[in-house]
């Protein structure tokens, strides 16, 4: 078996164990469309709403991915199978990529779902090409499944990986230029921001919905896309055969 | 020695800052069942962790099969099933059973064999949730048997198994034994299992008592059956350390 097999056959069980779980199936795809609807509602002002659909489309599908594969993976820690996979042929990267595959698979769909709906029922007046935005919810969704691998390595119970939700998400939105635009902060907040990749996911965001794949657009996309390639081979190293 | 399928010598593991294996060494011959007898919170997962090669060990050497424990040749040739059931508990048997078949390359209708070995026709397509406790074991054991390995490592494969089902999975680690060569490692706290093993090793404290054939040790010991002659091992033991 080669590993591109291993890791697509564990991207199909991973899937199926996902078809047998219909609620978190409905979670995942509906929550960011719903909370999206509420906004809209919320807000009532087709302008204030059309310069948050970027931050939302950045933000729901980093947590949501986030949640789910740092919950997913430990369980795999605690219920063994991770033990009986590392005893297998199985390399620590064929598990990583396989999550990174169903749920990026998963993210496809949910920001679908977001996107048709935002730009039909809730009239989101995009100005530029459709794809950039696709383009960086996809990598961010990528960046928030790596991030909880990462984190499931320093979890001991689902709830303490629960925990660590917070921990990286408050952080990346207070200085991801949300509330206050970045070059407004204390020099030392700004360079934290800096180093955070929802501030680069958050300006390519606000960059594609504005003018389409311009400027900074790449950079950005690359900032992220590179973070998650970094958190996968970081948590591919937190991946042990032998533990004490 | 390509004679010996397991060789582990002064073996040293340490656990939570405490030393629980000190320095143990032993042999299991190819093709046959080890039995692996001892009291509770002994180090008996310890010592199949150690072999399986998934155990952080602080010293001696463990060798499977001619090469180091947990080497990458031997990922296919070692079958593992651990203490407690390791399935995942939202796909059914078959499912289960299927994912791990892809991962060690084994054949497709390798599932249906297992499933038939481990007698869990019936409950095949139930997810693993659903499951008794037996059931479950016995998926469980269903993924050490994938494929053709040449050793099986089975921690308490029969906890909570009925005397008939107990006499079966028996009747089949036999049969593995003397029909495919396969050399088994096979934890147990039922005396009626130690005594069809082909070798016991009776563990205390992290440490080796006896390694012996259960014939020997009942005539060595003197005692009428496996478990006296086990309960006077140990008060030996405890007599001798006291003085
Ligand atoms: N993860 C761990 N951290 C610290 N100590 C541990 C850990 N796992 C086991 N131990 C300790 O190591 C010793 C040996 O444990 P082990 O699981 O090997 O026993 P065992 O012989 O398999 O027992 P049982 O028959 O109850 O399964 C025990 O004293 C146990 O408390
Ligand atoms: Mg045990």
């Amino acid at each position: 078996m080669s590993s591109a097999q291993i890791t697509l056959a564990t991207a199909k069980r991973i899937l199926t164990q996902l078809r047998h779980d219909h609620r978190t199936v409905a979670l995942m795809v509906l929550v960011p469309t719903l909370v999206m609807i509420l906004l809209y509602y919320v807000i009532g002002d087709q302008g204030s709403f059309d310069a948050w659909t970027p931050v939302l489309l950045c933000v729901f599908p980093f947590l949501v991915m986030f949640l789910v594969t740092s919950i997913a993976t430990l369980r795999e820690r605690t219920t063994g199978t991770l033990e009986r996979l590392m005893a297998s042929p199985l390399g620590k990267l064929d598990l990583l990529l396989g999550y990174g595959l169903a749920f990026g698979l998963m993210a496809v769909v949910q920001v679908a779902l977001v996107l048709s709906v935002s730009l039909t029922w809730l009239g989101f007046g995009l100005g530029a090409p459709l794809w950039p935005l696709v383009v960086v919810a996809l990598c961010n969704a990528l960046l928030g499944t790596a991030l909880g691998l990462l984190c499931s390595a320093f979890a001991r119970t689902e709830f303490q990986a629960v925990q660590f939700m917070p921990v990286v998400m408050i952080p990346q939105l207070l200085l991801g230029g949300i509330l206050v635009p970045r070059d407004q902060m204390a020099p030392v907040l700004e360079w934290i921001s800096n180093v955070l990749p929802m501030s680069y996911a958050i300006e390519a965001m606000k960059l594609a919905a504005a003018a389409g794949a311009e400027g900074d657009f790449w950079r950005d996309v690359a900032v992220v896309a590179g973070s998650a390639v970094l958190a996968l081979v970081l948590g591919a190293a937190t991946l042990r055969r032998r533990t004490p | 020695m390509m004679s010996c399928a397991v060789a582990v010598r002064d073996l040293r593991v340490e656990r939570g800052r405490r030393q629980v294996l000190h320095g143990v060494s032993f042999e299991v011959p190819r093709g046959s069942v080890l039995g692996l007898i001892g009291p509770s919170g002994c180090g008996k997962t310890t010592l199949m962790r150690a072999v399986v090669g998934v155990q952080t060990v602080a010293g001696g050497t463990v060798t499977v099969l001619g090469e180091p424990a947990g080497g990458p040749g031997l990922r296919t040739k070692v079958g593992y099933s651990t203490q407690s059931p390791a399935v995942y508990d939202d796909l059914t048997v078959t499912e289960n059973l299927a994912y791990f078949a892809a991962v060690l390359g084994a054949p497709k209708t390798d599932v249906a064999r297992v499933v038939a070995e481990v007698g869990l026709e019936d409950a095949a397509g139930q997810t693993a949730r659903t499951l008794s406790g037996g059931q479950k074991s016995r998926a469980s054991l269903a993924v050490a048997l994938l494929g053709a390995p040449e050793l099986l490592v089975l921690d308490e494969p029969t906890v909570g198994l009925d005397p008939v089902l107990r006499n079966e999975l028996w009747g089949l680690f036999h049969r593995l034994a003397a029909g495919r060569g396969v050399t088994l490692m096979v934890s147990s706290h039922v005396m009626d299992e130690a005594s069809r093993c082909d070798r016991l090793l009776l563990m205390r404290e992290g440490e080796i008592l006896a390694d012996d054939s259960p014939g020997t040790l009942r005539d060595r010991t003197g005692a009428a059956d496996l478990e006296a002659a086990f309960l006077r091992l140990i008060a030996d033991r405890e007599a001798v350390s006291d003085r």
